[in-house]
């Protein structure tokens, strides 16, 4: 017990510097929580309205991957637990997830642990800490999330399921983020490894649900609806996460009473006593602090699109002899694969546009960090610094872009025969790229002007997604969604190529990283 | 000679906060000028305003003949700074930072920068992330020194050097100096500044409170005397420039204004000394002088 001494003041200290952010994410899910089912009211007031739309959804492989198994989707329950728990248990990964290894990882790297370690704190206090406040926040997320699913009619046994879900789902990534702090030295590599972890979690839940479902048991978000709100909750489940969590812990715990402070599993190696030509100039440099997020991103997408791709074959087998999709279908004018294949496109260039903002936020910490004052002491003006890293942004986009269509195109290429398709999917998702790079152009313009605020631009890609995927659930009027760059951008391939649009949107994020360029030329170094 | 740093007026405010409040500095080509202060009274923010990285909201700056925040790229190929607290990217390697840096500013000398490795006895193959605080400052360093431009802006470049890095820091600057540079240098370090300082400027809360040669400044200071005489002290209190007298029998104890010396060196004469120390003064006393705020009037 010695070694926990100091954890009491810790844990409030952790609090304290994050009382903010942790309210802003614990109220941000709850609110989505409560807008999705008064919107699926609204939508669906009977159980016959609901049970149409269940049929619809029920054989929709591009439904299931995205948001998890049909359970009793004739219940609003059941509908509520569908549309919000895959996205509720990512939001509460992720809340989880930088909460440990901001706390963890980042305060060794940035010598703040070495100064608290040097008090009367003992060894495992720190850890303790941290994951004593992950518990808070994780236990006001789900009560606030039964409370507001009970407020709103829901039954009380399925409500306590779907808030044990996201909340229990939440911890386990606190577990996960609590051994990957432990292993790497760096911040940076400790919540990559904890993210590549819910990445596929989520590919093996969308495999798992869209075929027999075996997947799904290896998966922690598979875990969270495996509990069933709403359609006769297994209770038992609860336990598997509750073993799965302890033995994360006690891993993190026995690694940390192993190593020293600062250090890793991975020793540090030597790099190099003189630098590479490629290296010695902005670009060199900017393509050098961007490489390993590129690759990273650049995986993730590529198997999420083999992921996707390899759904897509089975799509018509769903379908079957259901004549109102094949009807929905006709009227649409579409291929039932293709509307797939276009809504995957779509998904997974969102999910690209968050690396874009990723990498243009770069030039933000390297700002803050005080990196970017060497840099701009030397000869090259400011445009051309943030020249060099949004080159690289913009590169990256489409990397990660042709990345993600060239997964889905191989795949479902060899599934089906035809290598057609290869340029097809990587067509229809490098159509996106004009959309996300007028993300970009936002968060640069942001950064430019009022760089504190930069950062909104994760809440913009957050914000598109929803508008572009509840949209209609949450009856949001249409003037609205129109402001999401992605509405614009033709669908490939149930759609026709478009022009203008892309043109527009081209010139449009053309004209708003001008715009940050020119602020950024104006405004003082914040060091 | 013309002046290689020439600011007049400067001012910037951070919100609330007057940072600099009518700074004036003139630094003449070849000098090592040190620039000095208490903290937060201006001096990084100063360079940083010479480095065109913020802009003066008030005051006319010139830096090399040209307008820093016009001409920053332009001018950064004639200039080297250091930080005092020195920020690198962890995964790249010291001598990877050094070229970097160097090929940034516009190349490196490279007999130099080998040189310069050898005798800060850095070990350029370490990852930033590896390096203590006292070898992050000598990346710096030594990417700046190795580099052959006409001014130095070195902000406490040697803080967390030991004192043997700290001696190779002063030759270093020689030679820079020696080939015609230019230096300012903020520093805290006293014996630094005393052995490596043509010409001071001291500032206290955005303003230049003192400059001058340290020989110039040191004028400005008092002289302890302590003297034992052949009769009863007298007449001390009525000279011009003593201060804090005290008389213990036959001994008196005071300082006395360095401009005022003469006279009262004849009065003791007079007053038959049998035995007499003076103390010169030391630069912590012209420093501690000039940074405490509630001695700027002279009365202490």
């Amino acid at each position: 017990m010695i070694h926990l001494t100091g954890t009491g003041p810790l844990a409030r200290l952790v609090l304290r510097r994050d009382r903010v952010r942790l309210a802003v994410w614990v109220g941000a899910i709850a609110l989505l929580t409560y807008t999705q089912v008064a919107g699926l009211k609204g939508l669906y007031p009977d159980r016959q309205s609901l049970a149409e739309a269940g049929q619809l959804v029920q054989d929709n492989a591009a439904f299931i991957a995205m948001a998890g198994p049909p359970v009793a989707l004739d219940t609003l329950g059941g509908r509520t637990a569908f549309e919000i728990s895959a996205f509720g248990m990512v939001l509460a990964a992720l809340m989880n997830l930088f909460l440990v290894t901001r706390h963890l990882r980042g305060d060794e790297e940035a010598g703040r642990a070495e100064l608290l370690r040097s008090t009367v704190v003992g060894r495992h206090a720190s850890i303790t800490a941290v994951l004593a406040t992950a518990l808070l926040a994780d236990a006001v997320l789900g009560g606030l999330l039964f409370a507001v699913l009970i407020g709103t009619g829901l039954p009380a046994g399925g409500s306590a399921a779907l808030a044990a879900g996201i909340a229990g789902v939440g911890l386990l990534f606190a577990g996960m983020a609590a051994v990957s702090s432990q292993v790497t030295e760096g911040t940076r590599a400790a919540s990559g490894i904890a993210g590549v972890a819910l990445a596929v979690s989520f590919v093996l839940r969308a495999i798992g649900d869209v075929g027999d479902g075996r997947l799904s048991w290896l998966s922690p978000l598979g875990w969270g609806q495996a509990l069933r709100p709403y359609g006769g909750e297994r209770w038992w489940v609860l336990a598997l996460m509750a073993a799965a969590l302890v033995a994360l812990i006690w891993s993190a715990y026995r690694i940390n009473s192993h190593r020293d402070l600062g250090a890793g599993i991975v020793p540090p190696r030597a790099g190099p006593a003189r630098a590479e030509p490629g290296l010695l100039s902005p670009t060199g440099l900017a393509v050098r602090l961007h490489r390993g997020a590129l690759a990273g991103w650049t995986l993730a997408l590529l198997l999420a699109g083999v992921a996707y791709g390899s759904i897509s074959g089975d799509v018509e087998d769903f379908v079957g002899d259901n004549e109102t999709i094949a009807d929905i279908m006709a009227q649409a004018g579409g291929d039932l694969v293709e509307s797939f294949l276009s809504t995957t496109a779509l998904v997974l260039a969102m999910i690209a546009t968050a690396y874009s903002v990723q990498a243009t936020l770069r030039m933000r910490s390297e700002e803050q960090a005080g990196r970017a004052e060497p840099v701009l002491a030397g000869a090259l003006s400011r445009w051309r610094w943030a020249g060099s890293h949004l080159q690289v942004v913009v590169a990256g986009t489409l990397v990660v872009l042709a990345a993600a269509g060239l997964g889905t195109g191989v795949t479902y290429g060899l599934i089906d025969g035809d290598a057609g398709h290869v340029p097809r999917l990587l067509a229809a998702s490098l159509v996106h790229a004009p959309a996300a790079l007028v993300v970009v152009g936002v968060t640069v313009a942001l950064y430019g002007f009022v760089p504190r605020f930069a950062v909104a631009g994760w809440a913009l890609v957050a914000a598109l997604f929803v508008m572009g995927f509840f949209g209609d659930i949450l009856s949001l009027p249409e003037w609205f969604l129109e402001l999401s760059p992605f509405h614009h951008v033709p669908s490939l391939p149930a759609e026709d190529v478009a022009v203008l649009p892309l043109v527009l949107l081209s010139v449009l994020a053309a004209a708003l990283i001008g715009l940050g360029l020119a602020g950024l030329r104006r405004r003082d170094l914040q060091t | 000679m013309g002046a290689a740093i020439s600011a007049r007026g400067l001012v910037k405010t951070f919100g609330p906060t007057r940072a600099l409040d009518g700074l004036d500095l003139e630094v003449a080509t070849g000098e090592v000028h040190g620039f000095l202060g208490p903290n937060g009274s201006g001096k990084s923010t100063t360079i940083r305003v010479l480095l065109g990285l913020l802009r003066a909201d008030a005051g006319e700056v010139e830096v090399l003949g040209s307008d820093p925040w016009r001409d920053a790229a332009d001018l950064h190929r004639r200039l080297a700074y250091v930080a005092g607290d020195v920020e690198l990217w962890p995964t790249l390697s010291g001598g990877e930072i050094i070229d970097l840096l160097g090929r940034l500013r516009g190349g490196l000398d490279e007999r130099r920068r080998a040189e310069l490795l050898e005798r800060f006895q850095l070990d350029p193959t370490k990852k930033a992330r590896t390096y203590s605080k006292g070898n992050r400052q000598k990346v710096a360093l030594v990417a700046a020194l190795a580099s052959d431009v006409e001014l130095y802006l070195l902000d406490e470049p040697t803080s967390g050097l030991d004192p043997l890095m700290e001696i190779e820091f002063q030759r270093a600057i020689r030679e820079v100096t020696g080939n015609g540079s230019t230096v300012l240098l903020s520093s805290h370090i006293l014996g630094e500044v005393e052995e490596l300082c043509d010409r001071v400027s001291i500032i206290r809360q955005g303003r230049t409170v003192e400059r001058g040669t340290l020989q110039e400044l040191r004028h400005l200071t008092r002289t302890a005397v302590v003297a034992e005489l052949s009769a009863q002290p007298a007449g001390f209190a009525e000279l011009a420039g003593v201060h804090d007298l005290q008389i213990d029998g036959s001994t008196v104890r005071f300082s006395v204004d360095s401009v005022d010396l003469a006279p009262v060196l004849e009065h003791l004469a007079r007053s038959g000394v049998r035995s007499l120390t003076s103390s010169p003064p030391t630069l912590e006393e012209l420093f501690l002088r000039h940074y405490d705020a509630s001695s700027s009037d002279g009365s202490s």
